[in-house]
C-alpha cells in the first residue's frame, strides 16, 4: 500500500513515539510575528530558558504595522508590541525583517518569497493561516502562543497524527474562475468544519495546473474549512518557483534537494481517510454574503432562502441581520463602499496583475474607497517596476506599504460600521475588518470589478471580458 | 497550572454555532504583551453596546449566568484565528470548562495547554444541558479521572479525552518541562537532518 505525502512527511519528523501519547514531532521552521510571540518570550524568561534553534526561526512585523507613514506609529500599544519583538529577537538571536528590511511583509508571503519554505518541511507559526506554506508540499499549521513557547524551547511539538483527506478537483476551470473561487466553493459546499481533524491534500488537474501563488491562495484558506493544514504534492511548478531564491541551495546541492523532494509526492495507490471529488465545471466566481466563509454563493445566484445542509435557520438570520441583507436577494444587488485588495490570501504579484488587468484605464466608482496593500515590500517593488501602481493610482486606488492592513483592522485601516467591503482576504467574521464592518470575500478580479461598479458584478460579463479571456 | 480532577461549577449557555475567536476576543485587545487581564474584554462586541454599557440581551449578561465557570456552547466552538488570547480571556473571566458538540482544532489545543478542559458531547446532550443550565441554581460536575459529566437529576454521560492530555490536566503539569526530558533524543534527531538556516 502506498503512502500519501502527509504520512511521508509525518514519519520523517517523529522524534519520539509511544503508545497513548501524541507523537513528538520535530519542527523544521518556525515563523513568528509581533502579536502572538510576546507572551511566549515572557514564558522563556520566567523559566530562564533559551530559544533552542534561532537558526530555524524567522521573525517579521506584519499584523500591526501601519501601511501608510509606516515609521510613524501612533498607536502606543502597537508600538509596544513592535518594540517588544525587536528586543526579543535581539536578546534571543533571531533574524527579524523589521520595517526597514526589504524582506518585510506578511509572514505567509515572505516565507515562500525568500525560499525559506521548502517541500517536506514541518512549519509552524502562531497564526492560523500558516496552512499557506502547504502549497510547497510541507506540513504547515498554525499554533497558539503556548506552542510557540514550546517550539522555542524544544524545536518540537506533541502532535496527534491527523486524518487525511484527499480533495480532488478534476477538469478545467471555466473562464473567470480563480483559485480563490475554488476554495470558497469547497467551503460553501462542505461547510466551515468539513476539514476538522484532517490534513487536506489538494489533488487533481485543477491544482496541478495552478501556479504556486494560486496554490498558496487555496492552502491559505484550508483553515477556513476547519483543516489545520492543507498541502499540494510538489512538482516541477514547485521546484522552478523555489529555484534561485535567497535561502535556497544552488547548483549540485539544489539538484539533490529536488531529487529528494520528488520522492515526497503521494503514491498513486495512497489511501486516505476521506475523499471528496469535485468537477471544476461546477465552480463559478464566488461572493460571500454572510459572517463565515462558508456563507458564500456564486455571483449569479441569490442569497439562500431558509436553512441548508451546512447553515441552520438561526445562523442564517443572525448573519443576514448583521450584514444588512435579506434572503433571496441577488448577489449583484449588494452595494460596495470599500474594496480591499491584500492579505496573505491574495496580495502577491499575480493577484495584483490580475486586478490591474480588470481596472486598467478605468475609474473607481464614485463613493467607493479602494486600496491595494501588497503582501510584501518585494511585491510592492516588483509591482512598481511593472507600472501596476500607476494603473491602480490613476484608477483611484490607494497604494500602500505591505502589512496585514484591512484584513483584520488591527492597524489604522478599518471599514466603518454598516458599510460593505469587497475584500480579497479570508475571513468575513463579524467585526473582522472593523466594528460593524460587512465583509464580502472575493477574488482579486471580482474585487477590482466591484471597485469599478460600486456593487458586485459577474466578471464574466465585463465589457472587456474577451480581452481578459486572452489574458488568462 | 492548577490540576483539574473533580470539578463542580455553575454553567452558562451560549447557544450559537461557529463562535469564532474574533468574537471571543476581538483583535483590538490583542495588543497586550502579558497573558492576564483579558477577561474584561471577553465577547466584547456582544457583551457591550457602542457606549460601553452591558447589553442586557446578551446571554452571558443574564442574571442566571453570573458566577458561571462552565460554558455550554454550540458546535465548532473557537473556529478562526489561532489566538491563544481566546482561552486566556475565557479563563480570566472565570471559565474552567467548555462543553460543546465540537471544537475547532487549534482552539481545543490552546485550551488544553492552559488548563481549560474542552468537552465534546453529542448535540442532544448539549441541548439538554443548555436547557437545564437555564435554572439559576443548577450546577454540573465534571469528573476528569473518570471522564464523566454529571448534570442535574441523574443525568450522566461520558466524554473522550486523549490520555496524554488527561494526565497533564489531572496533574497540572507544564508541557515544556516534560519535553525537555527528551532533550537527548531531540539532539540525536537533529544530527540526522539537513541544515536549515534563516541567517
Ligand atoms: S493577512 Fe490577515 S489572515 Fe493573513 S496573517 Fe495577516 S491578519 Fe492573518
Amino acid at each position: 500500500m502506498g503512502k500519501s505525502i502527509i504520512e511521508k512527511i509525518w514519519e520523517q519528523h517523529i522524534v519520539h513515539q509511544e503508545e497513548n501519547k501524541p507523537d513528538l514531532l520535530y519542527i523544521d521552521l518556525h515563523y513568528i510575528h509581533e502579536v502572538t510571540s510576546p507572551q511566549a518570550f515572557e514564558g522563556l524568561r520566567l523559566k530562564g530558558r533559551k530559544v533552542r534553534r534561532p537558526d530555524r526561526t524567522f521573525a517579521t512585523m506584519d499584523h500591526n504595522v501601519p501601511t501608510i507613514n509606516r515609521y510613524f506609529i501612533e498607536d502606543e500599544i502597537a508600538l509596544k508590541q513592535l518594540t517588544a519583538l525587536e528586543t526579543n529577537c535581539r536578546d534571543f538571536g533571531i533574524e527579524l525583517a523589521d520595517l526597514n528590511s526589504p524582506d518585510q511583509g506578511i509572514v505567509h508571503v515572505i516565507g515562500p518569497e525568500m525560499g525559506l519554505t521548502q517541500p517536506g518541511m514541518t512549519i509552524v507559526c502562531g497564526d492560523s493561516h500558516t496552512s499557506t506554506h502547504g502549497a510547497f508540499g510541507s506540513i504547515a499549521f498554525g499554533i497558539g502562543t503556548s506552542e510557540v513557547e514550546h517550539v522555542f524551547a524544544t524545536q518540537t511539538l506533541w502532535q496527534t497524527k491527523p486524518k487525511t483527506l484527499k480533495l480532488e478537483v478534476n477538469g478545467k476551470l471555466r473562464f473567470g474562475v480563480t483559485a480563490k473561487d475554488v476554495i470558497l466553493y469547497v467551503i460553501a459546499k462542505y461547510g466551515v468544519n468539513f476539514g476538522n481533524g484532517y490534513i487536506v491534500e489538494y489533488c487533481g488537474e485543477v491544482f496541478r495546473n495552478m501556479s504556486m501563488e494560486e496554490r498558496m491562495t487555496v492552502c491559505n484558506m484550508s483553515i477556513e474549512g476547519g483543516a489545520r493544514a492543507g498541502l499540494v504534492s510538489p512538482d516541477e511548478t514547485t521546484f522552478s518557483y523555489i529555484k534561485g531564491r535567497k535561502f535556497v541551495p544552488t547548483g549540485e546541492e539544489f539538484e539533490q534537494s529536488v531529487n529528494q523532494w520528488k520522492l515526497l509526492a503521494s503514491d498513486e495507490d495512497a489511501v486516505y481517510d476521506r475523499e471528496i471529488t469535485i468537477d471544476a465545471e461546477q465552480i463559478s466566481p464566488m461572493v460571500s454574503w454572510g459572517t463565515n466563509p462558508g456563507m458564500a454563493s456564486a455571483v449569479d445566484e441569490n442569497i439562500p432562502v431558509g436553512s441548508s445542509d451546512t447553515i441552520d435557520e438561526k445562523e442564517l438570520q443572525r448573519a443576514l441581520e448583521y450584514m444588512g441583507l435579506t434572503e433571496g436577494m441577488q448577489i449583484t444587488d449588494i452595494p460596495v463602499q470599500h474594496v480591499f485588495i491584500g492579505s496573505c490570501t491574495n496580495s502577491r504579484i499575480e493577484d495584483l496583475r490580475k486586478a490591474a488587468d480588470v481596472i486598467s484605464g478605468k475609474q473607481v466608482h464614485k463613493g467607493v474607497r479602494a486600496m491595494v496593500v501588497p503582501g510584501s515590500q518585494k511585491v510592492k517593488k516588483q509591482a512598481e517596476e511593472e507600472g501596476l501602481d500607476e494603473v491602480f493610482k490613476s484608477a483611484g486606488f490607494e497604494w500602500r506599504d505591505s502589512g496585514c492592513s484591512m484584513c483584520l483592522g488591527m492597524n489604522p485601516d478599518a471599514v466603518p460600521a454598516g458599510e460593505h467591503c469587497a475584500s480579497t482576504s479570508n475571513r468575513n467574521f463579524e467585526g473582522r475588518q472593523g466594528a460593524g464592518a460587512r465583509t464580502h470575500l472575493v477574488s482579486p478580479e471580482m474585487a477590482a470589478a466591484a471597485a469599478l461598479y460600486g456593487k458586485f458584478i459577474d466578471i464574466r460579463n465585463l465589457e472587456n471580458s474577451s480581452e481578459m479571456h486572452q489574458l488568462h | 497550572m492548577e490540576p483539574i480532577t473533580v470539578y463542580r461549577g455553575k454553567p452558562a449557555v451560549l447557544d450559537r454555532n461557529n463562535v469564532d475567536t474574533d468574537q471571543i476576543i476581538p483583535k483590538q485587545f490583542l495588543k497586550r504583551i502579558e497573558r492576564t487581564g483579558f477577561g474584561e474584554f471577553l465577547f466584547y462586541n456582544w457583551r457591550y453596546n457602542e457606549n460601553g454599557e452591558l447589553r442586557e440581551d446578551f446571554e452571558l449578561n443574564q442574571p442566571e449566568a453570573a458566577g458561571a465557570s462552565i460554558l455550554v456552547a454550540g458546535e465548532n466552538f473557537g473556529c478562526g484565528s489561532s489566538r491563544e488570547h481566546a482561552p486566556w480571556s475565557l479563563q480570566d473571566f472565570g471559565f474552567q470548562i467548555v462543553i460543546a458538540p465540537s471544537f475547532a482544532d487549534i482552539f481545543k489545543n490552546n485550551c488544553l495547554k492552559n488548563g481549560i478542559l474542552p468537552i465534546a458531547l453529542s448535540a442532544d446532550e448539549v441541548s439538554y444541558l443548555m436547557k437545564e443550565a437555564k435554572n439559576p441554581d443548577v450546577e454540573f460536575t465534571v469528573d476528569l479521572p473518570n471522564q464523566k459529566v454529571y448534570g442535574p437529576a441523574d443525568f450522566v454521560t461520558e466524554f473522550d479525552i486523549h490520555p496524554y492530555w488527561k494526565e497533564m490536566l489531572v496533574n497540572g503539569w507544564d508541557e515544556i518541562s516534560i519535553t525537555l526530558q527528551y532533550d537527548d533524543q531531540i539532539a540525536k534527531y537533529e544530527q540526522t537532518i539537513d541544515v536549515v538556516s534563516t541567517k
